[in-house]
């Protein structure tokens, strides 16, 4: 580029004036060897946007967390309540069984206790016998 | 939007975006911090999100609001901590190499510009966008996109220059 028309787009360039195309001409101007010591002041502006630029954003973007894990946490839930209803209900009736069986048990043990005091109050009953024995020996005392 | 549909759309602009926060913040982890933020916003609220060119403005904006609201809370909690920010990741060795070479004096004269003159370089000189999309980014008039840009570009000039008279001096 001509001294001149570096000049000029020097001038447009600070009041604002120039073109994005034309300030990237300049970047490009100021990037090359030989620039013309008149302005060589400038340089260090035009390459540091050009270095400016290359910086990049190297960490990765954590874009999955909170969606997905919303998604999930609501599959989950709605799968262990379905689980909670099934077995839940599951273990109610089979509480209820369990109850009806023990209760079942526990006649049949109240039936059989009985029977066996029923035997038991036919082998006291022959006991009343051995009163007599007592009446007799208190008689004897009594006419002594 | 899936998600990789979503990627594609912002994996152009990313950089730009964290270029801006770290011109705004100064410090690369809070930039990077500041960026992944943005974008996180953004895929959150994706379904907003229409054609290209403006989601990329509205990615910027979301940048420009970030880094002010963070800049603005620092300042209030505590002074000291805005310039605690300076020192890069780099040793003081080569910090010093650096403050000589004078393309990195651009930086540092960059640092001590108002935000809405900082602001309105990065997205021309450096991102080379033109004046409407820089006024829809920064909700400004182009007029005075202009304005603001043509004082930041003479401060650094001045400022260049003084640097450099002193350097030989």
């Amino acid at each position: 580029m001509e001294s001149r028309n570096v000049q000029e787009l020097l001038e447009k360039y600070f009041e604002g004036e120039s073109t994005v195309s034309e300030e990237k001409a300049l970047k490009n101007y100021f990037a090359s060897q030989d620039v013309a010591p008149e302005f060589a002041q400038y340089a260090p502006m035009f390459q540091y946007f050009s270095v400016a630029k290359e910086e990049r954003y190297t960490k990765t973007i954590p874009l999955k967390p909170r969606r997905q894990y919303y998604r999930w946490a609501s599959v989950a839930a709605a799968v262990v309540m379905a689980f909670g209803l099934y077995f839940g209900n599951e273990y109610r009736v089979q509480k209820q069984l369990e109850q009806q069986e023990a209760q079942f048990a526990y006649e049949e043990t109240k039936k059989a206790l009985g029977l066996l005091a029923q035997n038991f109050e036919k082998g006291t009953s022959q006991f009343s016998h051995l009163n007599r024995f007592d009446e007799a020996k208190q008689k004897i005392y009594k006419q002594n | 939007m899936e998600q990789s549909e979503f990627l594609n759309q912002v994996m152009p602009i990313k950089d730009k975006l964290f270029r801006m926060a770290k011109r705004l913040l100064v410090s690369r982890e809070e930039a990077e911090d500041a960026t992944q933020e943005v974008l996180l916003k953004l895929w959150r609220n994706n379904a907003k999100m229409g054609n290209y060119k403006s989601v990329e403005a509205f990615a910027m904006t979301m940048t420009k609001n970030f880094c002010l609201d963070r800049l603005k809370s620092k300042q209030a909690g505590n002074l000291s901590l805005v310039h605690s920010n300076y020192g890069d990741d780099k040793t003081s060795l080569q910090t010093q190499v650096e403050a000589i070479d004078s393309v990195d004096w651009v930086k540092r004269i960059m640092e001590d510009l108002p935000e809405q003159q900082k602001m309105v370089l990065q997205l021309r000189d450096v991102e080379e966008y033109d004046f409407d999309e820089i006024g829809e980014m920064l909700d400004m008039k182009p007029t005075a996109v202009r304005v603001t840009l043509s004082r930041a570009r003479k401060t650094v000039r001045e400022r260049l220059m003084q640097k450099h008279s002193y350097g030989i001096a």
